[in-house]
């Protein structure tokens, strides 16, 4: 279980989080949504250990993340950045089997690489994929490997950022199901960001709106359409009229 | 309060300066202490083996040519002025070996290789690559650091001595050809005045300056600003630094081996 209390972080003068406070059970999916720069990215961060919230909690199954033995705490993880951040010297193959090509997870690379192309169907990549470089595909295909290499590990614990923007439709309902799949076979525990509301629905057990550096409203999925909060209704909505800005 | 105001940025300068030592030195501990402890990367190794090594070859092999044909041209034109023009095997030695040698190599290896790691390393943290390796539990200073400081330590001597041996071979290509040296008495004359300390003090500089070249790098891409200029900027300081204490660490250096 991850639960955050009172978490928050300001960049400067930038109040980003002011005070979030959310509960992620095991085995559940949260989804969060908001508007862009609200801090949904940084959120995630916070839990990693990426960005250092500047008071606040954060404990994942009762401990405290920032007390944690860092490369015991990553191990569980795995996550998806927004901007997919492959590592562009490393064929794809390698990039997802990255974590099974060193450390503690280290196999024979022969069968890192099986793993790897495996991983990389899964997201719906050819083998062909495998070879190439990242600076060769589309932003498209670089988010499904970044997919593929959040989950090449099995991990307990995955954290999505905006895992379906920039693909069709037909490719964000083959993520969406796999997202799904990964809760629901795998028992992870996921935390996914994302704008689409085709893909809340589909894959939310639970939903948290970030607004104003709080959380907003939280709730199941079911009752997201009938939350009586105007701020997601006018999100769920996208409408340009209601309690948010459209200048921000 | 007007007229106080340049001592003030004066200060401020100052302890700019000194901050920046003192996180210099973190960074400089921080990469040993990771030197010795595992996991080590040796593919990352090998890779920075060649391209800081073996790739910085013609560079520095040209450089160091052209340099010590420069240097036999100036001590001939100079010399004759006191009748001396004999000594041209002895100086060009003398210098390559103690100053130009390292020196001149220190400043390509930061021109080549500094660039060229911070603006790698800092377009890894502006796309979160490097937020990347820490979530897939790979520490970047083992991962990005150690593998390039490490190789340096090893090729920059090495490229050191080669740019000793291909300066001196300059110095005698011009001599001989165009000054009328004798071939065997310019050779005889350049390896019977160097001395074991001219060489042990010109492969320590080298060594101390691929450290430094390396690190500059290293450090500034990693303090990378966002965006494009952050990669720009950072790029900028990195071989700024990196010449600026090449030049000051051969200074140092000279002192230590020559002032006895
Ligand atoms: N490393 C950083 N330094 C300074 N500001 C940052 C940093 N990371 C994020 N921010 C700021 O925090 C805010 C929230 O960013 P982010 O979490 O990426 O938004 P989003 O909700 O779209 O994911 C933005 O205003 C952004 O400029
Ligand atoms: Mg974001």
């Amino acid at each position: 279980m991850i639960k955050l209390e009172q978490v928050e972080k300001s960049f400067g003068s930038n109040a980003v989080l002011r005070g979030v406070d959310l509960e992620i059970p095991r085995g559940t999916s949260m989804v969060i949504i908001g508007g862009s720069g609200t801090g949904k990215s940084v959120l995630l961060k916070c839990v990693l250990g990426l960005v250092t919230p500047d008071s606040g909690r954060i404990l994942v199954d009762g401990k405290e993340a920032a007390k944690a033995d860092q490369d015991a705490f990553l191990a569980r993880f795995g996550m998806l950045f927004q901007g997919a951040a492959l590592f562009d010297s490393l064929p794809v193959w390698q990039n997802v089997s990255f974590r099974l090509l060193r450390g503690a997870l280290k196999r024979p690379r022969a069968e890192a690489k099986e793993i790897a192309i495996e991983k990389l169907r899964r997201v719906g990549l050819t083998p062909d994929v495998a070879e190439r470089l990242p600076a060769e595909l589309s932003g498209g295909m670089q988010k499904r490997v970044g997919l593929a290499r959040a989950i090449a590990a099995d991990p307990e614990i995955i954290f999505f950022d905006e895992p379906t923007t920039g693909l069709d439709p037909i490719m964000a309902g083959v993520i969406n199901d796999l997202i799904r799949e990964i809760v629901t076979e795998m028992g992870a525990t996921a935390m996914t960001i994302t704008h689409d509301m085709s893909s809340v629905r589909a894959i939310a057990d639970n939903v948290a709106m970030l607004h104003g550096g709080k959380i907003r409203w939280t709730g199941p999925v079911a009752q997201l359409d009938s939350s009586g909060d105007p701020y997601v209704q006018q999100f769920i909505t996208g409408s340009p009229d209601g309690p948010i800005e459209a200048v921000r | 309060m007007i007229l106080l105001s340049p001592l003030a940025a004066l200060g401020r300068a100052a302890l700019g300066f000194l901050a920046m030592v003192g996180r210099l030195s973190i960074y400089f501990g921080q990469t040993v202490s990771h030197m010795v402890r595992p996991p080590f990367y040796g593919r990352e190794f090998l890779v920075a083996l060649g391209n800081i090594g073996w790739l910085s070859l013609p560079v520095v092999g040209l450089t160091a040519v052209f340099t010590g044909g420069a240097l036999a041209l100036q001590i001939y034109a100079g010399g004759s002025r006191f009748d001396v023009q004999a000594v041209v095997p002895q100086i060009v030695a003398l210098g390559v070996v103690r100053e130009l040698g390292p020196v001149m190599v220190g400043l390509m290896i930061a021109a080549r290789v500094t660039s060229s790691i911070a603006a790698e390393i800092a377009t890894m943290k502006v796309t979160e690559q490097i937020d990347a390796l820490v979530t897939l539990s790979t520490h970047p200073m083992k991962y990005l650091t150690v593998p390039r400081v490490l190789a340096a330590l090893i090729t920059v001597p090495l490229l050191v001595g080669i740019g000793d041996i291909l300066g001196i071979m300059g110095g005698y290509a011009v001599s001989v050809h165009s000054l009328g040296f004798n071939p065997g008495t310019y050779l005889k004359n350049t390896i019977e005045f160097i001395e074991p300390l001219d060489i042990v003090s010109s492969l320590a500089k080298g060594a101390a300056f691929g450290v430094i070249a390396t690190l500059m790098g290293c450090y500034h891409g990693m303090n990378s600003g966002r965006g494009a200029q952050g990669v720009g900027r950072a790029t900028k300081s990195s071989v700024e630094a990196a010449a600026v204490l090449t030049l000051a660490a051969n200074f140092l250096l000279t002192g230590i081996f020559f002032t006895a």
